[in-house]
């Protein structure tokens, strides 16, 4: 074995290397942060949020693309909430040592870790094409999609922190299964289902692969969910690779928008997590 | 309060054979409920392969199962190949890996046994913050600022110095444009830098605290305990944890469309530009009408994917849960 003098050296050289390489994380954390506001703050003014998107050198803004993104996110977690409440309740309630149980669980591992391009392919095969053409539904779909592994996993994680006890004294009173779930299980989680809940809008927010084949974006007003409807992120795809300076200065501007509120929810959603331990 | 009291006795006291059970309507509709939407999960996934598959089924047909390994992609000739962007997949992933498991297991250490306990749940959220930052924002950083960072700085001298070397060389030759499959890798690395390190905490912290302080009572250093007992330990788990990696980076798009700079012809050099599945299914959509034989290559090319993700997210989450059952 080497002599202690030198193990002591290795030592203290692999700690200051890892201590290196936690500032680089954060560095590179704060390099993103800088770039998106050096480049987004100066595009940023009132016009953004007042006017729709408009051909390049006439003043657009984003207001269209923030306004489809804010319907599409709402329509998929009104659709993807409630279903991932329910199957996260089931695999911690129900399904626990059930053939479908696991087989749930391991499903919805594959589905948050899946690539979220191909559940974009997956509404354009299976709505687009069939109901003749793009759409907001088919873009809520496809975001409802992305929510609904997020909030399963949180569900079921946060239902398997209350104590059994607390259910136990709920039935020993008589109260219906229903009753229990609802009133005992959900209410004494309910910090954790909410933090899972604004992980899911969170990563929504940014998706942006799953959007370009299913609502496509829009370049004029539309809130008609049956036509292709614009969101934030196909706005900025769109913006940042054209040649127009300004509109790619509205990309930034926009970009700055969607790291700041996807930064909040997941800042929010740990500080009411970490409030209730 | 006494008569409410009464009142709600009234209400509530029956003799016992008279009470109705309280949950005999709503229990099988909301236990039913339940089942149903755990079964919706499992079908969900059904649909999504079958339409996939579906999908790519004439270009299967048209190609055969030549399709995986043919190296063109030509809309001219109406000539489709999976091998450009497997290839660019796999080999982005790899690099990827290759570059964020070091830092992941600094991080890590950092953050389990060096860094002081106040700081710990700050630095350890800040880490995590980097994965949520929304892909397109990696795409547009990268393209913005990364690329032409490893044109002027980075690719230049690795040319020189690299380049002449025979066999290794080829790696890095070619014009420095900044954008290609190395730095697509890059920029992969430190968006799956968060959850391997995220996977690679939790199992550290799992390690039972005994094991640890018997190998520091007997004067191994920090190091050593970390590389020879709590390694060891969660093996299992950290491998996972590398495969989630591997698979995260395997279907990213948006990032990697931004600096892979798109180019659909194999080139051994690092530097060359190349494409993945995801970046050639985001580029190629728009011009791929609705039943030509581009469209059905691209969803075949998006059934490949899934296949590759599925097979690498199912061996991560069997290393990962095989400790915790």
């Amino acid at each position: 074995m080497a002599s202690l003098a030198a193990r002591r050296a290795k030592d203290t050289t692999i700690k200051v290397i890892s201590t290196g390489f936690a500032v680089f994380a954060i560095f590179l954390l704060a390099w993103i942060l800088w770039t998106l506001v050096a480049r987004g703050l100066p595009a940023l003014s009132l016009t953004v949020f007042t006017n729709v998107t408009m051909p390049p050198g006439m003043n657009g803004g984003l207001l269209n693309a923030i306004v489809g993104s804010l319907i599409q996110i709402a329509l998929a977690l009104i659709i993807g909430g409630p279903i991932g409440m329910f199957c996260g309740t089931f695999l911690a309630e129900n399904g626990k040592g059930t053939k479908i149980g696991s087989a749930a669980r391991f499903v919805n591992d594959i589905l948050l870790s899946a690539p979220s391009i191909l559940v974009g392919l997956f509404i354009y095969q299976f709505l687009v094409i069939p109901f003749g053409g793009f759409s907001g539904w088919a873009g809520s779909l496809a975001l409802a999609i992305l929510v609904i592994p997020v909030i399963v996993r949180t569900t079921e994680d946060m239902l398997n922190l209350v104590p059994v006890g607390l259910r136990e004294a709920a039935f020993a009173l008589g109260a219906p299964k229903w009753k229990v779930v609802m009133m005992i299980t959900w209410r004494a989680a309910r910090a954790g289902i909410v933090t899972g809940i604004l992980l899911a809008v969170a990563r929504a927010a940014g998706e942006t692969a799953p959007l370009l084949f299913t609502s496509l974006g829009n370049n004029s007003w539309s809130v008609d969910l049956s036509k292709p409807m614009a969101s934030l992120p196909i706005a900025i795809y769109q913006y940042a690779g054209s040649p127009f300076d300004d509109w790619v200065a509205l990309a930034w501007a926009g970009a700055l928008l969607i790291t700041v509120g996807v930064l909040l929810l997941n800042i929010v959603s740990r500080l009411v997590l970490a409030r209730t331990k | 309060m006494d008569a409410t009291i009464t009142t709600a006795k009234a209400g509530a006291l029956q003799p016992i054979d008279q009470a109705k059970p309280t949950g005999a309507v709503a229990d099988p509709i909301f236990v039913g409920a339940l089942w149903a939407s755990g079964i919706f999960v499992l079908i969900l996934l059904g649909l999504i392969i079958a339409q996939l598959f579906e999908g790519g089924l004439p270009a299967l047909r048209h190609f055969g199962i030549d399709f995986l390994w043919t190296a063109t992609w030509n809309p001219v000739t109406e000539n489709y190949g999976a091998l450009v962007m497997i290839y660019g997949t796999v080999l982005s992933a790899v690099i990827a890996v290759i570059f964020a498991l070091p830092l992941s297991f600094g991080i890590a250490f950092f953050l389990t046994e060096i860094a002081p306990e106040a700081l710990r749940r700050p630095i350890g959220v800040a880490v995590q913050l980097l994965a949520a930052v929304p892909s397109i924002i990696y795409g547009m950083w990268g393209f913005f600022v990364v690329v032409p960072l490893i044109a002027a700085y980075v690719q230049p001298p690795l040319i020189d110095w690299l380049g002449p070397i025979p066999v290794l060389g080829v790696l890095f030759s070619g014009p420095p444009l900044g954008s290609g499959m190395l730095t697509a890798g890059l920029i992969l690395a430190v968006m799956i830098i968060p959850f391997i390190t995220a996977m690679f905490v939790e199992t550290l912290e799992s390690v039972p605290p005994m094991l640890k302080e018997s190998a520091y009572g007997v004067g191994a250093t920090t190091y050593e305990v970390y590389k020879n007992v709590s390694i060891p330990y969660g093996k299992t788990a950290m491998v996972g944890a590398v495969m989630l990696g591997l698979g995260r980076a395997l279907g990213e798009t948006m990032a990697v469309t931004f600096v892979i700079g798109n180019a659909t012809r194999l080139s051994a050099s690092l530097f060359a530009p190349g494409a993945t599945i995801a970046s050639t299914i985001a580029n190629e959509f728009p011009e791929a009408a609705i039943g030509s034989l581009k469209l059905t290559s691209l969803l075949q090319l998006g059934f490949i994917l899934f296949v590759i993700s599925f097979i690498v997210l199912a061996l991560s989450r069997a290393l990962v849960r095989s400790r915790l059952d």
